[in-house]
C-alpha cells in the first residue's frame, strides 16, 4: 500500500496545498496547549448538549461523546465543484433507479443488473411496485461517502439512501469551531453550512403531494427517545421548526393522515422519516411494530403523504447493487459517471469470488448489506486465524459479500496525544432532492480515524469527527 | 401542538407538585408522632400519612401495619409504589425528557438535576436529620421546577398546559387531606377534641404550607372551621381548592382563547370555580362536609378526564 | 352509510368443464369489553377471476359507518381499507358471494401477475428455512429427482405426511421452522413449510390464501383455507394444497396471493383504545344452486 495522499501536504510531504496555507501558518503560531485547552473546551461544550439532550443516563450513565478533532479540513473551492458536480448526477441516477425497480424494471429487462440481485434482496420492497410518488423523487436525502486518494482522485465507498445520519455533526461542528476559533475564521472565506435545515425545509416542502391544497405540513417521525439518534432527530425537528412525532402521534383517517394535536387532528403532508420501512406501517410490513402507524401504507398508495425517504430506497444501498453504479449512471444519464466508484469484486459471480478467495490478505471484505463498519475483514491488518474464520463464512455465503481493495485513504492533519499528525479520513456530504433538483449544502461530515494507521473511520468503532470547511472561490 | 407534547407537560407538572405534596405529608406527620401521646392521643399517625397520599391499597398489600420506617420508604423511596416520591421524579424526567425541546434549558436542568441528585440517596436515609434534609432537598426541588418554569417558559400553550397539571394535582391533593381529616374540622369537634387536637389542625396546615398563613388570615387560634374554610374557600391560600380553581379556570381559558374554541373541560371547570365562589363554610358545614370533599374529589377527577379526552389523547 | 361493495354484477357464467358454483360468506365478529376509539383494517377478502375461476356476484359490508377504499395492492390483489370511529362494543366485517369453478388440474392462468416469477424466491421472516427443512427439501429431491412436477408433488406429499392437523400449537405469526419442528398446524403452517422447501430448492413458491368447498358437506368453518403455489417452466403457476394432499380443484376459491400469510392475511388491523377484545370468524363455503336468467 502506497503513502497516503495528505490533504495539507500532499503525496510527498514537502509541499503545503494552497487550501492549507492559512491553517498550516496558524498550527506553526498557536502554542500546542492553546490546541489541547481549546480541544477540552469543545469537549465540555458537547458534554453539556450531549447532558441536556442524549440518551444519557440510564441507569450505566454516561453516553460515549463521538471525539471532536478541532482541526478542520479544508477543500478549495474547485475540488468542491468538482464533487458537487458527481455528486448531483449520482443523486439523480440512483432516483431514476428506484423509479424503474419499482416500476418498469428496464435495468433488469435489459440485462444490467441481475434480477435475483434485486428480487431477493431484503432492502428490496414488493409492496413498493407500481407506487408512484410526488415528482419522482424517492432519495430525497442521501449521506454517499466520499474517500480521497490523491489530488484529483475522489471514490464513492457507499451511498446511503435510507435514513442517512451524521447531519447533526456537521452542524454543531461548525457551530463549535465558530465559538472556539473565531480569529482562524477571519482568515478564510468558508462556505456556510448553517442554511442545511432551511434547505431541507424547501426541499421537503416541494416535495407535498401534488394535492395538498395549502402550505404543506411536515412532521419528523422518530422512533422515540430511546433510538440511539433521537439527539439528532430532536435537533432537526428543533432546527426545522416542525413537530416532532412518534408513530401513536400519527393516524390515518380515510387515506389522509393526522397528528393528534391540543386542537384536534391537523392533516400532515410530509413526512421526514426516521423510522425504517420494516416498523413504519404495522399493517403492511412487520404486525409487532409499535413505532408505526396504521394505514400509513395506504394513505401513500393513495398520493395524499409524501415519505422521505420514500419506502424501498435501501435497494440503493446495498454493496452489491453500488457495483453496479457506473453501469446505472450510464443507463439513466447516457454519461460517464463523474465519481469513481471503488472496483468491487462481487462474490457471487463465481470468476470474482475465486479472486477473492485467492487475494484476501491484500482486501477489504464486507457484507453485502452490513453498515457502520460491522462484519467486514479488512486483510491487510488482520490476523490469519482471522483470516481463515472469514473464509470460511465467505464460502458459506458468498452472495453476501463483495470485496474492494485496500485503499489508502487520503489523511489530514488531527490533533492527537503526540500533537499534531495525520490521520486517515472520509467525507459525508448530505444531498438534498426537491421539486426544483438538486441541493448540496458546501460541506459535510468528516470523519477521522483517531488511531495510527487505521483506516477505520466509523465512529462505533472509535472513529471521530471534523469541522468541513469549502473554502469560497 | 401535539397532544402527546402537552400530555407530557401536564405530567410531568403533576408528578413533581405530587413530590412535594408528599414530602409536606411526611414532614407534618415526622412532627406529629414526635409528640408526646398525651397531646395527639392514640391514632396512627403513620396510617393517616399512607391514607393522606392515597397509597392505602397498594401498601397495605405489602405490610400488615404501617410504622415510621415502612411508610417513609413505601411513600419516599419505593420503587414499588408508582407514586413515591421517587416514581415521582424518575415519572417526571421520563416526561421531560420526551418532550426535551418544549422545555427552556432551565427546567431542563431543574428536572434532570434532580433526577440525578435523587441517586445520592440510594434506597434511603440512614438518620432522621438525613431524611429530613431529603424532605427539604424534594420541596427545594419543586420549588426550583415550578420557578424556573414561571420565569422562562414562553406563555404559550405549552406554559398554560403545565401550570393546569400543578393545579389539577394540587386540588387534587389539597382534597385529600381534607378527606382523610375531614372528622378533625367538623365544629362540634372542639368540644370533644380540646388542646389534643391542636397539632392535628396544625399538621393539616403545614401539609399545604398554611401554618403561617392561618394567622395572618384570621389574626385567630386555630379553629376548626376557620382550618376548613382557609383549605377550601380562601382565595388567598394558594393550596386552596378555590385558588387551585381561580387558576385552572384561568389557564383553560387562556388555552380556549388562543384557539379560539371553546370545550367541555372550561365549561366544567367554570362551574366547579361558580360553586366554590358561592359556596359559604356554614352552608358546607350544612350538607356535610365529608360529602361536599367526596364530591370534589369526584368532579375534580371528571375534570381532570375532560381535559385528557379534549386536548391529551 | 354502511358501505356496500357489489364488485360484479349478477352474471352467469358457465365453464366448459366440471363447473361448480360455491357461495361462501365469511363473517369476522369482534366484540370489546372496553370500546376502542378507533379501528382501522386492512382486507384482502375479494376473489379475483382467472380462467378457473370466475366472480358472478360479492360484497363488502362492514358493520360501523365508515368509507371502505378499494385498492389493487402490489400484488395484485383487491384490497380494501376501513377506519371506523369508536366507541362501539362490535364490529364486524362480512364478505359474501358466488363464485364459478372448475377444475384446471392446479394449473393457474389467466390471473394477474406483478411480478415475475424471480420475486417469489424471496425468504420471508416465516418461510425462511431451517436445517430441518433445509434437510427434508433435499433428501426429497434426492429421492424424487429434478423434475419440477415430480419433485413438488413429492414435496406437497411429504408435507402431508409429515404434519398432523392440529389447531392448537401454531398462531398466525409461527414460522415455517417452528412448525415444522413441531410435527402440527394447520393449513397455514404446512403451506409455509413447503413455500420455503421449494425457495430452497430453487422453484418460486408463493402463499395462496382462499377457500375449500368440504366434498362432506361441512359448510361451516372457523377458519379459511390456504396453499402454495409454485412456478413450474412452461406449465406457469400450478397449485399445492399440502392440507388436502391434492391440486386444487374446483373446490378451490383462490383470494389473494404474496409471499406468505402476512402479505394475503384476510385482515391485518389495528385498534386505538379499548380493550378486552375477543374475535369470532364464522364462514360457510356451500355449493350454490344454478340459477337461471332469462
Amino acid at each position: 500500500m502506497a503513502a497516503a495522499f495528505d490533504e495539507m501536504k500532499g503525496h510527498d510531504g514537502d509541499e503545503i496545498r494552497p487550501a492549507y496555507g492559512e491553517l498550516s501558518r496558524w498550527l506553526s503560531e498557536v502554542p500546542p496547549d492553546v490546541l489541547d485547552y481549546r480541544r477540552r473546551e469543545a469537549e465540555l461544550i458537547f458534554r453539556r448538549i450531549g447532558i441536556t439532550f442524549a440518551v444519557y443516563g440510564e441507569a450505566d450513565a454516561t453516553e460515549r461523546l463521538i471525539p471532536f478533532d478541532v482541526i478542520p479540513r479544508i477543500m478549495s473551492g474547485s475540488e468542491w465543484r468538482l464533487l458537487e458536480k458527481g455528486l448531483t448526477q449520482r443523486v439523480n441516477a440512483l432516483n431514476m433507479f428506484i423509479k424503474d425497480v419499482y416500476g418498469a424494471r428496464e435495468i433488469l429487462r435489459a440485462g444490467i443488473i441481475p434480477e435475483d440481485l434485486v428480487y431477493r434482496n431484503p432492502a428490496f420492497r414488493p409492496e413498493m411496485n407500481g407506487q408512484r410518488v410526488p415528482h419522482d423523487i424517492y432519495v430525497h436525502i442521501a449521506g454517499i461517502d466520499i474517500i480521497r486518494v490523491d489530488a484529483e482522485t475522489f471514490y464513492v465507498l457507499e451511498d446511503n439512501a435510507r435514513t442517512p445520519s451524521g447531519v447533526s455533526y456537521m452542524l454543531e461542528n461548525r457551530e463549535i469551531m465558530m465559538r472556539l476559533f473565531p480569529e482562524l475564521f477571519s482568515r478564510h472565506r468558508i462556505a456556510p453550512v448553517e442554511n442545511y435545515p432551511d434547505e431541507l425545509l424547501r426541499s421537503l416542502k416541494s416535495v407535498a403531494p401534488l394535492s395538498t391544497p395549502r402550505e404543506p405540513t411536515v412532521v419528523l417521525l422518530t422512533p422515540g427517545v430511546f433510538n440511539s439518534a433521537y439527539y439528532e432527530h430532536s435537533f432537526l425537528a428543533d432546527k426545522l421548526g416542525v413537530e416532532l412525532v412518534e408513530g401513536r402521534d400519527l393516524f390515518v383517517k380515510d387515506e389522509i393522515v393526522y397528528m393528534r394535536t391540543t386542537q384536534g387532528p391537523q392533516r400532515v403532508d410530509v413526512i421526514y422519516r426516521r423510522v425504517d420501512d420494516d416498523f413504519i406501517d404495522p399493517l403492511t410490513f412487520r404486525s409487532d411494530s409499535v413505532l408505526g402507524v396504521p394505514g400509513l401504507m395506504s394513505a401513500y398508495a393513495a398520493g395524499n403523504v409524501t415519505l422521505a425517504n420514500a419506502v424501498g430506497t435501501g435497494i440503493a444501498d446495498d454493496k452489491a447493487v453500488y457495483s453496479f453504479m457506473p453501469q446505472i449512471v450510464k443507463f439513466y444519464l447516457g454519461e460517464e459517471p463523474l465519481l469513481k466508484n471503488v472496483p468491487t469484486w462481487r462474490c457471487r459471480e463465481e470468476e470474482h469470488l475465486k479472486y477473492v478467495l485467492d487475494h484476501l490478505p491484500e482486501l477489504v471484505v464486507k457484507e453485502v448489506h452490513g453498515s457502520g463498519g460491522y462484519g467486514m475483514l479488512i486483510g491487510p491488518t488482520a490476523s490469519k486465524i482471522a483470516i481463515e474464520q472469514f473464509r470460511a463464512k465467505l464460502k458459506a455465503a458468498p452472495n453476501n459479500f463483495i470485496a474492494q481493495p485496500t485503499l489508502a485513504l487520503s489523511t489530514s492533519p488531527t490533533c492527537v496525544e503526540e500533537g499534531v499528525a495525520p490521520r486517515h479520513v472520509d467525507l459525508r456530504p448530505f444531498v438534498l432532492t426537491g421539486r426544483n433538483g438538486v441541493r448540496i449544502v458546501p460541506g459535510g461530515l468528516t470523519r477521522v480515524a483517531l488511531k495510527k494507521g487505521s483506516l477505520v473511520v466509523n465512529s462505533s468503532q472509535g472513529g471521530g469527527t471534523k469541522d468541513t470547511w469549502v473554502l469560497d472561490g | 401542538m401535539l397532544s402527546r407534547t402537552a400530555d407530557n407537560l401536564y405530567w410531568l407538572s403533576r408528578y413533581v407538585e405530587r413530590a412535594e405534596y408528599l414530602a409536606r405529608i411526611l414532614d407534618a406527620t415526622q412532627r406529629l408522632s414526635a409528640l408526646p401521646l398525651a397531646y395527639v392521643g392514640a391514632s396512627n399517625e403513620w396510617e393517616s400519612a399512607v391514607l393522606t397520599a392515597g397509597c392505602a391499597t397498594g401498601f397495605f398489600k405489602l405490610y400488615d401495619e404501617a410504622n415510621e420506617e415502612n411508610v417513609t420508604d413505601y411513600l419516599a423511596f419505593s420503587t414499588a409504589n408508582s407514586s413515591s416520591i421517587r416514581s415521582c421524579f424518575e415519572a417526571a424526567r421520563h416526561n421531560a425528557r420526551a418532550v426535551r425541546t418544549a422545555l427552556t434549558m432551565e427546567m431542563w436542568d431543574a428536572i434532570n438535576g434532580t433526577w440525578l441528585e435523587l441517586k445520592r440517596y440510594g434506597n434511603g436515609p440512614t438518620s432522621r436529620e438525613e431524611f429530613s434534609r431529603f424532605l427539604r432537598w424534594v420541596q427545594e426541588s419543586s420549588l426550583r421546577y415550578d420557578g424556573s418554569a414561571y420565569r422562562t417558559m414562553l406563555r404559550s400553550d405549552a406554559y398554560w398546559f403545565s401550570r393546569l397539571g400543578v393545579y389539577m394535582e394540587r386540588a387534587d391533593n389539597t382534597a385529600r387531606i381534607l378527606d382523610v381529616k375531614y372528622h378533625l374540622l367538623l365544629p362540634d369537634n372542639e368540644r370533644v377534641g380540646g388542646p389534643l387536637d391542636y397539632f392535628q389542625w396544625a399538621a393539616i396546615l403545614r401539609s399545604v404550607s398554611a401554618l403561617t398563613a392561618y394567622h395572618w388570615v384570621y389574626r385567630d387560634s386555630l379553629k376548626p372551621w376557620l382550618v376548613a374554610d382557609l383549605l377550601i374557600l380562601k382565595d388567598e391560600l394558594p393550596r386552596s381548592l378555590s385558588s387551585c380553581y381561580e387558576a385552572i379556570v384561568r389557564n383553560l381559558d387562556q388555552i380556549a382563547g388562543t384557539y379560539g374554541r371553546q370545550g367541555a373541560a372550561q365549561r366544567q371547570a367554570r362551574g366547579m370555580r361558580t360553586r366554590l365562589q358561592n359556596s359559604k363554610m356554614d352552608g358546607i358545614f350544612q350538607r356535610g362536609l365529608h360529602e361536599f370533599i367526596g364530591e370534589f374529589i369526584t368532579e375534580n377527577n371528571r375534570l381532570g378526564g375532560a381535559i385528557t379526552e379534549q386536548f391529551l389523547l | 352509510m354502511r358501505p356496500v361493495i357489489v364488485q360484479f354484477d349478477q352474471q352467469r357464467f358457465r365453464h366448459p368443464k366440471s363447473p361448480m358454483r360455491i357461495r361462501i360468506s365469511h363473517a369476522t365478529s369482534y366484540h370489546y369489553e372496553s370500546p376502542p376509539k378507533s379501528v382501522t383494517q386492512v382486507l384482502r377478502l375479494t376473489p379475483r377471476n382467472d380462467d378457473g375461476q370466475f366472480v358472478v356476484n360479492w360484497r363488502v359490508e362492514v358493520s360501523q359507518d365508515c368509507q371502505l377504499h378499494q385498492h389493487e395492492d402490489a400484488f395484485g390483489n383487491v384490497s380494501h381499507v376501513f377506519s371506523a370511529e369508536g366507541p362501539f362494543d362490535e364490529l364486524s366485517v362480512t364478505v359474501a358471494g358466488e363464485v364459478d369453478t372448475h377444475d384446471t388440474h392446479g394449473i393457474v392462468s389467466g390471473a394477474i401477475e406483478r411480478f415475475p416469477p424471480g420475486l417469489y424466491l424471496r425468504e420471508t421472516a416465516l418461510t425462511t428455512p431451517d436445517a430441518a427443512i433445509i434437510d427434508f427439501a433435499e433428501a426429497t429431491r434426492a429421492e424424487a429427482g429434478a423434475d419440477a412436477l415430480t419433485l413438488l408433488h413429492a414435496l406437497m406429499m411429504g408435507v402431508n405426511d409429515e404434519m398432523t392437523f392440529d389447531v392448537e400449537p401454531t398462531h398466525v405469526e409461527t414460522t415455517a421452522a417452528e412448525a415444522f419442528a413441531g410435527r402440527r398446524g394447520v393449513c397455514q403452517d404446512g403451506t409455509h413449510i413447503l413455500i420455503a422447501a421449494a425457495r430452497h430448492l430453487g422453484i418460486p413458491a408463493r402463499y395462496v390464501s382462499g377457500h375449500f368447498y368440504r366434498e362432506d358437506d361441512v359448510t361451516a368453518q372457523d377458519a379459511g383455507h390456504a396453499w402454495a403455489e409454485a412456478y413450474v417452466d412452461k406449465l406457469g403457476w400450478v397449485g399445492f394444497d399440502p392440507t388436502n394432499g391434492i391440486s386444487p380443484t374446483e373446490a378451490h376459491v383462490r383470494v389473494a396471493v404474496s409471499l406468505d400469510y402476512l402479505g394475503a392475511a384476510p385482515v391485518r388491523g389495528t385498534r386505538y383504545g379499548g380493550g378486552g377484545e375477543t374475535l369470532k370468524v364464522m364462514i360457510d363455503v356451500d355449493q350454490a344452486s344454478w340459477q337461471s336468467q332469462s
